[in-house]
């Protein structure tokens, strides 16, 4: 199959059953109806489930009740929903529940507007949810990215037993784009899911119990040191990023997501000017992706971290530099994308600063 | 392969076939294999108000999918023109629904074809494919695509019951073509 244009929620509901999804459940919000909409066709012509349940938290916990049968399962909001959600993700993961979240990031905070945004980033990445738990999550840049990644997140959840989180902002969402949905991606082999409850236990001889609750605090410290060596494995395997022009660079953008597809223009006239603009672009947002930032070339005298939100991954940027250089920031809210021009002249004025400084 | 970079916004009241007419020039890229972002707007302003979409052709990988300073607009009522007019780049080109706008000042470092596309598909009678003819009078403007490329999309998109549109919207296309071939001379 060749490239078809395809809107991105769209695209992302094919790919996910193309990802072997068995069941949806969901509540609508904008700007992500058009997925469910396209899975509440497609879902029942193949046989599988589609619900729209009564609000985000019941489909959440839909969620958790077929990934306990073992099914493969997906659900897709955006960021107030996302927010009513988080306490089903907290149980996923305390019950160590596969999953697929899809979330089309508008802006906030509270029921905020409906326009693009990535300001959910301190919410995906540190947990909307209670307890030491953490959400593998990607935040893909284009729409072929991101049908790859919800094809290949399904058994990346199988795999870490564990809730795979897909942010995309708004634009993301609704915009056309050609894509290939057929396009090979690396799976990881899905372990047999022995722990399902699945009403096969007779045939096993034992019966499954998928609980979150645990009494005993050294029973749930020893749960939270196993959950703890799984995160360690999904830093160690899945930080995921692309460097950009960084060989030579004097100053390196860092943004995730459309923010980095129009850092990409905002570079390439830097660079038409002579300014050695390169760009760190995270393609995972948990793991984040800290290895971009070892061994840096000595050029490089700033980062700049540019984003849809008003320093939440800038925090994680700070973070992985340690101090070794100074961490600039530019970004806009409430729905605004910024145009590419807007980079530029931030880029500018640092590097300004810097000839003043010399 | 040809060398392009277009980036073209569409507006007009929301009804008007604004988004088809964006949708129609990112399928036929698609089609020509190049690269192509379609891009609409999706908020409250699209009831009763006006509507856009922001359509990039290219023939390399599309950067920045946002159109902050278009090549082409075209604008299918008034005030699809006054909010975007501003933006069109030096030397750009606007295509205007010239029965919805009238006493119009236009900068003058562009090019304009005044399209009177609610009469014309009046007289080929159905006023829905006014936007068709817009289309044409865009095709004819950029040279963007040959005609049969369009028509071809025209084919694919137009299936079932729709397939009944197909030569209607193709006469569209050509009364459009034929406009802005009159106001070249």
């Amino acid at each position: 199959m060749g490239k078809v244009l395809m809107k991105g929620n769209e695209a992302m509901a094919l790919a996910a059953i193309k990802g072997g999804c068995d069941a949806f459940y969901g509540y609508p919000i904008t700007p992500q109806n058009e997925l469910p909409e396209y899975l509440s066709k497609h879902m029942p012509l193949q046989g599988k489930v589609f619900v729209q349940a009564e609000s985000e938290v019941a489909a959440i916990n839909m969620v958790y009740g077929a990934a306990g049968a073992g099914a493969r399962v997906l659900t897709s909001s955006s960021s107030p929903g996302i927010a009513l959600k988080q306490e089903g993700i907290s149980y996923m993961a305390g019950s160590e529940l596969p999953g697929v979240i899809i979330n089309v990031m508008r802006g906030g905070p509270g029921l905020g507007g409906i326009q693009p945004s990535q300001a959910d980033y301190n919410q995906i990445t540190r947990g909307g949810g209670n307890g030491d738990y953490h959400v593998l999550s990607f935040a893909p840049e284009s729409l072929q990215e991101t049908v790859n990644i919800v094809k290949e997140s399904f058994s990346l959840a199988d795999y870490y037993r564990n809730p795979v989180m897909i942010a995309v902002d708004g634009l993301i969402g609704q915009m056309m784009e050609p894509v290939e949905l057929d396009q090979e991606i690396n799976e990881k082999v899905s372990p047999e899911k022995t722990w399902a409850a699945n009403g096969e236990s007779a045939k096993r001889g034992k019966i499954n119990k998928i609980v979150s609750l645990s009494l005993d605090p050294y029973e749930l410290e020893k749960h939270n040191l196993k959950l703890q060596k799984k995160y360690h494995e999904m830093i160690a395997n899945e930080q995921r990023y692309e460097s950009i022009l960084t060989a030579d660079a004097e100053i390196i953008i860092v943004a995730y997501g459309t923010m980095a597809r129009i850092a990409r223009t905002a570079i390439k006239s830097l660079r038409e000017e002579g300014i050695k603009a390169g760009m760190i672009r995270p393609i995972s947002i948990w793991p984040f992706p800290s290895r971009a930032f070892k061994n840096l070339p000595t050029t490089v005298k700033t980062l700049l971290a540019v984003e849809m939100s008003l320093g939440q991954m800038r925090q994680d940027v700070v973070l992985s530099i340690n101090g070794q250089l100074p961490v600039e920031f530019y970004g806009r809210a409430g729905g605004v994308v910024p145009e590419a021009s807007e980079i530029i002249d931030k880029v500018k004025s640092i590097i300004g600063g810097h000839k003043n400084e010399n | 392969m040809r060398n392009i970079e277009e980036k073209v916004i569409v507006a007009g009241f929301g009804g008007q076939g604004v988004m088809l007419m964006g949708q129609i020039l990112s399928y036929t890229a698609t089609e020509e294999g190049l690269n192509t972002v379609w891009i609409p707007s999706y908020g409250p302003e699209t009831r009763g108000g006006t509507a856009n979409c922001s359509v990039i052709i290219s023939s390399e990988m599309i950067n920045s999918p946002v159109v902050p300073v278009p090549n082409t607009i075209i604008a299918m009522n008034k005030p699809s023109l006054e909010k975007f007019e501003p933006k069109l780049t030096p030397g750009g080109t606007a295509l205007v629904n010239s029965d919805l706008i009238k006493d119009y000042t236009f900068r003058d470092d562009i090019i304009v074809y005044s399209v009177p596309c609610n009469a014309m598909a009046l007289s080929l009678g159905n006023l829905k494919v006014a936007n068709m003819i817009m289309l044409g009078a865009y095709l004819e403007s950029t040279h963007l695509f040959e005609v049969q490329a369009i028509e071809k999309t025209f084919n694919k998109l137009f299936v079932g019951d729709k397939a009944k549109l197909i030569t209607l919207n193709k006469n569209a296309l050509s009364a459009g073509i034929e406009v802005v071939k009159k106001q070249r001379i």
